[in-house]
């Protein structure tokens, strides 16, 4: 039989306020335990909670760039149960009433029929969103630390966090890492989470299901929590599919359960069955007053938001002739978007500025385990390099060299140029010379060249380039080797 | 002295007839020798006392004193007071010290009014009898043998017996005015949001509000004028102007329109009670005021909405009592699951626990829409009698509770009879309007009986107007118990 996989995802991002959601407190990582955490984050008695309006801030930036509808009322509701980690016995959530409901996504997915080389060949796929809504972090429970106790840490208890829902509408891992991606793009590019999945900013739970093709209906899912890498996030759907399918073809069931993805082993596995889900109780928050946003400050919202990458992509298409997928590519962070902008302006040669980008440098910065904010190559020094080839001061080759001088600091492109003599030989009296030189050494392959052997001719080219020590302009090379071999 | 308003009070705090520190010092004497029998209070603690009225000394020699720097006030046990026990009448809290001052507790001590100690309660505020409290029950110091009314009912009975000049009491569904009626002094609810509830116990949020409790509604006022204010830690706290709420104390009744609605003086009610409400009517027509018959036909069913709405609220409420972080914890279990049941089952009392039962019961899924949403609707259409009344009508005239303070363990085997005794007082909690009680009388056994207003929102000054204007003309409020003077 053959089947069908269907994915929804559920992203908690937290969002890069600098106080808690319904706290001062500070929402900063890696402070000693509970140093973060005031009254109203441990829950003590009679303390209130006063709604964050960055939090809200973050949710309608969220919302406008995904074109969603922002609901004018939205309210806040508890979500009750009792976990040490979680102080007042109920987290503070929206259930009936989101921020943000609708919107969608527009991904990337690398093309089926060539998934392994991964340049160019993609289809454009829209995902859309259910909601999305406003909660807070519950602390954390530290299993590890206090031989045969739990220590508790409620220094994240109280951070706020956008749990965004996407429709069941993706098909395989890939589409799942392609909109997981994307939004961990979007939300960072819109600065409304600073994206860092192992501190936990970014975490996603997956609903996976499998269904015979055809089949209209879908089957019972089951839920993948906490994945905080997109790697485990396609190893433990690609584990939960092939589960799910050995399993219906073996004649067994699918239960609706949570699980959970081990890395190590690869596998997932149960963490509770539908039989023990909690009945959260929810009810609206009579400590809080529902939300209320006026058209003012949606609009006041909305003039913060920079260009959108979406919105980018059709532009760098547009403007500098970049296929869809290298606009895909390069709109993959803020960072990367304004470095390949501003080399592609510096030079005024959009394809290939986004060709060094994509190749050259995003090579190096791999090899160094480096972010695009820390290149040692400035997107000037990138464009002014480029220049220089468009000049014909330096061939692609050179260019590498200069390269690799200007990552090692030595300077600026003319600098770097000048110091290590890298400057395409222009003068053509020298090239003669050279060329002179070259034909006298080697009379055989004149020989062979002039008997119609076409070949000779390349291997003389070789020894010109190899005497101007890679300097000569191969063009030129060619043009004055061949008039004087027919002379 | 211990019998003078609050106002003579400051004024010979003032006049330096009187210093704070001694005038404390006649409280906490009269809290050593009368509360063994009242049991009002659950934590006294002189020392404290004196050191805050040494402080109010000070502030008074050095001529930045308020209006009620120096008099000293009791605080209900649900106000978190730092550095004092904070029990909310519950073992739950027996070992619970505050590291916080409520806004409530924050006000009086900027006006520099010491605290005399923290009034008994029931448990969590759940009781109209004072019986629920894990600090023993409150006795009524009219009779020992029956009840204070509850759940303000230390502090409804520390000022009965002038062991306090004045309390502050909070009223979730009349945990103020029923006390007050049944102890003989006066007592306001303020309209929903008026009060910060920060730092005051949660029962149910939508519902509590902080009040006054005084002898008289002079007092009360001057008590209002210093609780109430905006407080951004609160986000149902309202951002009004300041009002002083003293401004119409002294106005003629002339023309005031009370409305009397006939559900409140229909079956159930006692003949004691009616025919001293009554009475009252009759004084203020004297002083110029008009009867208008209005009808709150859905208030009928506050009880029942309550009983949904309150639960519903408290069980949520009260899951931070876990054990974990503070309070207590069970000494011994065997599982995360079984601390938490052990220590919620032997930290809870019964009345508690019912009510927290009802409450995730009517949350729970399949019954939320049946109970929960339903009480809400009707919630809306109790408000809207009222909204509707108030267009004849200044201020609604009624009783208070349908009887007297009743023995103790008269109603404790039966939650149903209790919950009764708030069929006047709820109303107002669910439409977040302001009620306030005050005496009108006396039963034949020697018990008083309390009177009930509510006003339209924000009509405290009105409503205080009205009930000044009737103690004016009648001593019910200064009159003491017998053998406490």
């Amino acid at each position: 039989m053959k089947w069908e996989t269907v994915i929804g995802l559920e992203v908690h991002t937290q969002l890069a306020t600098k106080s808690k959601i319904f706290s001062g407190s500070s929402t900063a990582f890696g402070a000693a335990p509970n140093t973060q955490a005031s009254a109203v984050d441990i829950a003590l008695p009679g303390v209130l909670p006063v709604l964050n309006k960055g939090a809200v801030e973050c949710a309608i930036k969220f919302g406008l760039a995904i074109g969603a509808t922002l609901n004018r009322v939205n309210v806040f509701d508890r979500k009750n149960y009792f976990y040490p980690d979680l102080p007042k016995g109920y987290q503070i959530s929206q259930l009936a009433k989101p921020i943000v409901e609708g919107g969608a996504l527009t991904i990337q997915v690398p093309s089926t029929s060539s998934p392994s080389t991964g340049s160019g060949q993609s289809e454009e796929r829209v995902i859309h969103l259910t909601r999305a809504h406003m909660e807070e972090d519950a602390g954390k429970s530290l299993h590890e630390d206090f031989h045969g106790m739990t220590g508790i840490d409620l220094n994240r208890a109280g951070t706020p966090l956008l749990e965004i829902v996407s429709e069941p509408e993706m098909r395989s891992s890939a589409e799942a890492v392609a909109y997981a991606r994307a939004l961990h793009t979007l939300v960072t590019w819109i600065g409304i989470c600073d994206g860092n999945m192992q501190e936990g900013s970014f975490r996603v739970d997956a609903n996976v299901s499998v269904r015979p093709v055809g089949q209209k209906e879908f089957g019972t899912r089951r839920e993948i929590k906490n994945l905080n890498s997109f790697r485990f996030l396609q190893q433990a759907i690609d584990y939960e599919v092939r589960w799910q399918i050995e399993t219906l073809e073996d004649g067994g069931r699918i239960e609706q359960a949570t699980v959970l993805f081990d890395p190590d082993s690869g596998e997932t596995r149960m963490m509770r069955s539908k039989e023990e889900a909690h009945d959260y109780r929810y009810f609206p928050d009579p400590d809080l007053l529902p939300v209320k946003l006026d058209e003012d400050w949606i609009e006041r919202v909305r003039a913060t938001l920079p260009e959108l990458p979406a919105a980018m992509q059709a532009r760098f298409q547009n403007d500098y002739g970049v296929s869809a997928y290298d606009a895909a590519v390069l709109t993959g962070s803020r960072a990367l978007a304004d470095y390949f902008e501003a080399a592609a302006r510096a030079c005024g040669q959009g394809k290939l500025a986004a060709n060094w980008v994509m190749g050259e440098l995003s090579a190096a910065l791999n090899k160094a385990e480096l972010d695009i904010e820390r290149s040692p190559v400035s997107a000037a020094q990138l464009g002014t390099l480029i220049g220089r080839i468009q000049d014909g001061t330096l061939s692609g080759k050179l260019a590498k060299q200069v390269f690799e001088g200007l990552w090692e600091g030595a300077g600026e492109v003319d600098a770097v140029i000048e110091a290590r003599g890298l400057r395409q030989m222009s003068d053509s009296g020298e090239l003669e010379k050279i060329i002179d030189d070259v034909l006298a050494a080697n009379p055989k392959s004149v020989e062979e060249f002039r008997s119609g052997k076409d070949k000779a001719f390349n291997a003389l080219v070789g020894q010109v380039m190899k005497a101007s020590r890679g300097k000569a302009n191969p063009a030129q090379v060619n043009e004055l080797l061949r008039s004087r071999l027919t002379d | 002295m211990s019998n003078a308003s609050l106002s003579a009070l400051a004024a010979q705090l003032a006049g330096r007839q009187i210093s704070s520190r001694e005038l404390a010092q006649l409280y906490l004497d009269r809290i050593t020798t009368l509360n063994p029998a009242i049991n009002a209070f659950i934590t006294v603690d002189a020392e404290k006392t004196l050191l805050e009225a040494a402080a109010a000394d000070s502030r008074i020699a050095a001529g930045n004193a308020g209006p009620l720097t120096g008099v000293p006030i009791a605080h209900k046990d649900i106000f978190c007071t730092d550095g004092w026990l904070t029990t909310c009448g519950s073992k739950m809290l027996h070992n619970f010290v505050a590291p916080y001052d409520a806004h409530v507790i924050q006000r009086f001590k900027a006006a520099g009014m010491p605290s005399l100690g923290k009034t008994n309660m029931d448990e969590f505020a759940m009781g109209s009898s004072n019986e629920t409290s894990h600090y023993g029950a409150v006795k009524n110091p009219w009779n020992t043998a029956y009840v204070p009314g509850g759940s303000s009912g230390g502090a409804a009975a520390s000022i009965a017996a002038r062991m306090a000049p004045a309390a502050t009491g909070t009223d979730t569904g009349g945990s103020i005015r029923q006390p007050a009626a049944l102890c003989g002094i006066t007592g306001l609810k303020p309209t929903y949001g008026l009060v910060s509830r920060y730092g005051m116990i949660a029962f149910a949020s939508s519902l509590d509000q902080a009040g006054p409790m005084a002898p008289a509604a002079e007092d009360c006022a001057l008590l209002l004028n210093v609780m109430t204010g905006f407080d951004p830690n609160d986000s149902t706290s309202l951002e009004r102007e300041k009002e002083d709420y003293t401004r119409d104390l002294n106005r003629p009744l002339t023309g005031l329109r009370v409305g009397l609605p006939r559900e409140f003086f229909a079956e159930g009610l006692n003949n004691e009670v009616a025919a001293a409400v009554e009475a009252a009517v009759t004084e203020l027509k004297k002083l110029g005021a008009t009867t208008v018959d209005i009808s709150l036909a859905n208030s009928q069913l506050a009880i029942p909405v309550y009983y949904v709405l309150a639960p519903a609220e408290a069980s949520s409420n009260l899951s931070r009592f876990d054990g974990v972080r503070y309070g207590y914890r069970a000494p011994e279990y065997t599982s995360l699951d079984d601390m938490y049941c052990k220590t919620r089952a032997q930290g809870f009392g019964a009345e508690v626990k019912r009510r927290i039962m009802i409450g995730a019961y009517v949350l729970s899924h399949g019954y939320y829409d049946a109970y929960y949403l339903q009480a809400q609707k009707i919630r809306r259409l109790i408000a809207d009698d009222f909204n509707a009344a108030f267009k004849v009508c200044d201020v609604i005239l009624g009783p208070t509770a349908p009887g007297t303070a009743f023995k103790l363990g008269e109603k404790s085997d039966d939650p149903v009879e209790m919950y009764l005794n708030d069929l006047y007082t709820i109303p107002a909690n669910l439409a977040g309007l302001p009620g306030m009680s005050l005496p009108c009388g006396f039963d034949t056994k020697g018990l008083p009986i309390g009177l009930q207003l509510v006003g339209n929102y924000f009509s405290e000054a009105k409503m205080l107007n009205v009930a000044h204007q009737y103690q004016r003309v009648t001593d019910w409020h200064a009159r003491q118990p017998e053998g406490l003077k």
